[in-house]
Order: structure tokens, then C-alpha cells, then sequence
């Protein structure tokens, strides 16, 4: 089996940065794997070139053997690539119920009518918003908006889900839930690549770390092994004389 | 079917029936009035139609509205009428089409600058053509069609425009421009060509616009490019929706009829001041009712309970 996401010599700038600069890896089927990084390493701007939200400036995305760089956005999501954003973004109009419906309507299944909305309220109860069926997203706290984001992805049918942060900013106990959440999506076999700094959430889900500086990849490998590197170390920590690693 | 839209199925059944009715009851002055009030209910019920879900502010009613004035002013005396509400139709969703695929992408203020400025384009572009082609500015329009059955062609096209909002809001559709008025960048996340969704229904918004026109350039017997693309028809369409609220396909007409009376009234009593009062009641209504009126009876309907 091919690599289900395949990423070669990635690069986009803004200006003068270069936010993501010839970053090259792959996702086997199955796999959760964590991208990790300091603040502006450009984790986020691989989301977006990834589901389509920016294009790159060179470099190649393919997906099951598929090229999707510089494809739309909706058709990148119609093949199975689905996302949640950083900050959370819910449809603020519509009920918690239409938001996971939209996901039906367009995502891969393109299911309308009953089904569809019976599909919306099985979403709905996996992510533990069953009660909130009809509710509108402003009246949910933060993490209910951050569950109903992801019921919305997975209506999608994804293949490859890309969580931005999904974990960030919740209690002990909503981080326990979430983890829980995430193992038993990936338990249903979908692709996981997660942007996380909740290090007992990267520990705990992630077969493996992708870790960038400054647009690049700098490690790649196991969670313990990424971790120890003192290249990853000094990247987070700042240069404290520890010398060793070198180029990773 | 739900039993609420069953209910408001046979209302506007017998709304529409009564309405038939109005040429026999009320004389010349009446009717006129009745044309001035379903015409504009069609144009702020199309126009909300777009602009309502998706929060595109258009300020290109009259440009359509206009090209369909003058379909009919060119064809009306050569093809048959409904010959010329066709090909009132069919240029009003081809400039619709192009007008959409180059401009939808922009978003916020610079679509209301834009779709302003369209019109503007469109009168000047007219105005070119008649000074430098046919060499006349103005035109006589002469039909033997009667202001009744102006009436009910209006009244016809007023039903249809309500047939088609209700689908939509029932379809795939309303559901992908709802999604994009909230947040366009998560409605193409989940999937949405909300390019397609929303060129799809500014020409489906604008056909309506322009067969208004068609239908109601009888009615002047002369037009000329200052009348049919008058820019106050844009900005009156665009108050009356949002007095009457925007964010249901009732909205638009409990706008239309308030306002049209009154504009009636200060157009009999105050000819001279008729603008300032205009521009006082607009901003009365955006800082007054900002939801319209169909929120305000949502509002009331939803207290009690």
C-alpha cells in the first residue's frame, strides 16, 4: 500500500518569509501523526496548503496517488480531506444539527433528505453533542463548539483529518474525553495528522512526530525518540550550550 | 410537508386569489398603486432571495430591472409578448452570469461598489448606444397591454418568486448559501463550490429583477436610460428588505407594502422634501429594526411562550 498522503519539496512564502520551506513527507494509511513546532514554525500553513486554503509556490501534495495542489478547496474535501481550524469556526447561523448536515450535503456522500439527517444526528452523538441536536453553536461552550467542528469534519467521510489544535484550551477532564474521541477515530481507521502542543495528548495518540523550525523540517520519527533529539530540544528551548544533534 | 407549511401553502393561496381580484374593486388610482406595491414585493423578495443568505448587498437591481425595461421598449412592438419577456429572460441570466463569474469572488463592500457601479455602467452604455447608434435618447413604448394585466403578470411572477425561494430554502442549495453567509472559507471546508451556489442564484435573483422591468415598461409609454436605470429603485429595494427582514421569504413584502404607501403619501404631500424624508426613513429603519420587521413579529410571537 501507497502512502495515503505524500507531500514533496512543499514551500510558500509570504513576502519575504518563507513560512513552509521545502518540507517533504509522507502519511502511511492508519497512521496518527503529530506535527509539532514553536509558535510561526508554519504547522498551520501546512494545514491550509493541505486542504487547499492557500496554494503553495512550488512543490507537490498527493493524496492516494492523487495530485491536489492547487485544486479547490471543496474538491480537495469531496475527495476526503477534511479539517477543523484553530480557532474554532462554527456556522453561526445554523443549528448544531445544519452545520454537521452541511458536511452531508456536499462532503463525499452527497446524502440529502432523511438519511442525511439521521446521518447528522448519529455525528451529533458521536462526538457527545446528541442533546444539543437543534441548539445554535453560540449557545454551546467552547469545547461543545469544538466537538460540533469536528461532527461537521467527519461528516465528510474523511480519509485524512487534519485537527488544528482541536485539543488546545480544554480542563483535564475535557482532555481525557478528547483523547478518547481522537483514539476512536483513528480506531475506525481514518488518517490522523494533528497539530498539537498538549505534549500528554502527542504521547498519548501520536505513532508519530513531524516536528518543524522555522518552515523546515528539522525530525521525524517515533514520539520518544523526536522528543530526546537536541535539535528539537533547542528549537523549543533556545540554545543552552548543549551541543550534539546537528543537522537532524 | 410540514402542517405550519401546509398552512402558509393555502395562505398564500388565498392571498393570491383575493389579490386577483383587485382590478375589479378599486379603480385606476388603486390599481396603480397595486402595480407599484407587487412589482416592488417581486424585486425585494428576489433581491433578498441572494442577498438575504448569502449578505452580498446589491445595489445592481435596477440594472437588471432596467435591461428588461428595454427589451421590452426594443422588441415590444415586432415580437410577441412572450417572445419579448424570453428574451428579457435570457439577457437578463446571460449579463447575470458574466456579471456573477467576475465578481462574486470579491467580498464585503467591494461587491456593493461594484454591483453600484454596474449599473451605473450599464445606463452609460445605453445612454452610448442610443445617442451614437439609433440616434434617439428616448423611446415610445406602445403595447395594447392593459394595466390589469400588467397587474396580474406581476402578480403571477410574485407567486413564482415565493414557489422558488421556498424550494430553495428546502434544497441543497439554501443550505450551501446559509452556510456561506455565515462563514465562506468553512462552507468550501465542507465541501461547498460556493462559487456555483452563489453565481446559480444571483442569476436566478436577477432573472426576476429583469422580467419585473419587462413587465412594467408598458406602463411608462416613453423610457429613457435615466428612467429605467434609476438608481433610487436599487437603494428603495434594498430598504424595503431590510425593513421587512431578510432572513425569511415573508420579510421582504412586510417591508414593501409600509413603505410603498408611505412613499406614496410623501409624494403627494411633500414633493419638494421627498428625498430628505426618503433619506430619514432609511436611517430610521437600520437603526431602529436592524432584523426588520419579520423579526420584530418573531420576536413578539417568541416572548410569551
Amino acid at each position: 500500500m501507497s502512502a495515503l498522503l505524500q507531500v514533496e519539496g512543499l514551500t510558500r512564502r509570504f513576502g519575504g518569509l518563507t513560512a513552509v520551506d521545502a518540507l517533504s513527507f509522507s502519511i502511511e494509511p492508519g497512521e496518527v501523526v503529530g506535527l509539532l513546532g514553536p509558535n510561526g514554525s508554519g504547522k498551520t500553513t501546512v494545514l491550509n496548503l493541505l486542504s487547499g486554503a492557500l496554494r503553495a509556490d512550488t512543490g507537490r501534495i498527493a493524496f492516494k496517488g492523487q495530485e491536489i495542489g492547487g485544486r479547490a478547496v471543496h474538491t480537495i474535501a469531496r475527495l476526503g480531506v477534511a479539517r477543523t481550524f484553530q480557532l474554532v469556526r462554527p456556522l453561526a447561523s445554523l443549528s448544531c444539527h445544519d452545520n454537521v448536515l452541511t458536511g452531508l450535503a456536499f462532503g463525499r456522500s452527497r446524502a440529502w433528505g432523511a438519511t442525511a439527517r439521521a446521518t447528522a444526528d448519529t455525528l451529533l452523538e458521536r462526538v457527545g453533542l446528541g442533546r444539543a441536536r437543534d441548539t445554535l453553536p453560540a449557545e454551546l461552550t467552547y469545547i461543545d463548539q469544538k466537538r460540533l467542528e469536528l461532527a461537521r469534519a467527519l461528516a465528510l467521510q474523511p480519509e485524512l483529518l487534519l485537527l488544528d489544535e482541536w485539543l488546545a484550551g480544554l480542563n483535564p477532564t475535557e482532555l481525557e474525553e478528547g483523547i478518547a474521541l481522537i483514539r476512536s477515530l483513528s480506531g475506525q481507521g481514518i488518517t490522523i495528522l494533528l497539530v498539537e502542543h498538549v505534549m500528554d495528548a502527542i504521547r498519548s495518540l501520536c505513532g508519530r512526530l513531524l516536528v518543524m523550525n522555522t518552515g523546515r523540517l528539522i525530525a521525524s520519527g517515533p514520539p520518544q525518540q523526536v522528543l530526546a533529539n537536541p535539535e528539537v530540544v533547542r528549537a523549543y528551548l533556545g540554545d543552552d550550550g548543549d551541543t550534539g544533534g546537528g543537522d537532524a | 410537508m410540514s402542517r405550519r407549511e401546509t398552512l402558509s401553502i393555502l395562505a398564500g393561496a388565498l392571498a393570491t386569489a383575493i389579490l386577483a381580484c383587485v382590478p375589479f374593486l378599486f379603480g385606476d388610482y388603486g390599481l396603480s398603486l397595486a402595480i407599484n406595491i407587487v412589482s416592488y414585493a417581486v424585486l425585494a423578495t428576489a433581491w433578498s432571495l441572494f442577498s438575504g443568505p448569502t449578505r452580498y448587498v446589491s445595489l445592481a437591481t435596477v440594472a437588471f430591472f432596467g435591461i428588461g425595461a428595454y427589451t421590452t421598449a426594443v422588441f415590444a412592438e415586432t415580437l410577441p409578448w412572450p417572445a419579448v419577456l424570453a428574451i428579457a429572460a435570457v439577457i437578463g441570466v446571460v449579463v447575470a452570469a458574466i456579471v456573477g463569474l467576475s465578481t462574486l469572488r470579491l467580498s464585503g463592500v467591494y461587491f456593493v461598489i461594484f454591483s453600484f457601479g454596474l449599473a451605473e455602467l450599464v445606463r452609460q452604455l445605453v445612454t452610448w448606444w442610443e445617442v451614437n447608434k439609433t440616434r434617439t435618447l428616448g423611446r415610445y413604448v406602445f403595447t395594447d397591454i392593459t394595466a390589469a394585466q400588467i397587474y396580474w403578470q406581476l402578480l403571477a411572477l410574485a407567486v413564482l418568486v415565493f414557489v422558488v425561494g421556498f424550494l430553495i430554502g428546502r434544497s441543497r442549495l439554501g443550505l450551501a448559501l446559509r452556510a456561506i453567509g455565515d462563514d465562506e472559507t468553512v462552507a468550501r471546508h465542507t465541501g461547498i463550490d460556493t462559487t456555483r451556489a452563489k453565481v446559480a442564484l444571483f442569476v436566478l435573483s436577477t432573472v426576476f429583477m429583469t422580467l419585473t422591468g419587462a413587465i412594467m415598461a408598458p406602463r411608462w409609454t416613453y423610457i429613457d436610460p435615466a428612467i429605467a436605470f434609476n438608481p433610487v429603485v436599487s437603494f428603495t429595494v434594498l430598504i424595503m428588505a431590510l425593513l421587512g427582514g431578510v432572513h425569511r421569504l415573508y420579510g421582504p413584502v412586510l417591508g414593501v407594502v409600509p413603505l410603498a404607501l408611505l412613499f406614496e403619501f410623501l409624494l403627494a404631500r411633500f414633493p419638494n422634501h421627498f428625498s430628505i424624508m426618503v433619506g430619514l426613513v432609511f436611517i430610521l429603519i437600520v437603526y431602529a429594526i436592524p432584523r426588520g420587521i419579520a423579526g420584530l413579529v418573531e420576536q413578539a410571537v417568541r416572548r410569551p411562550a
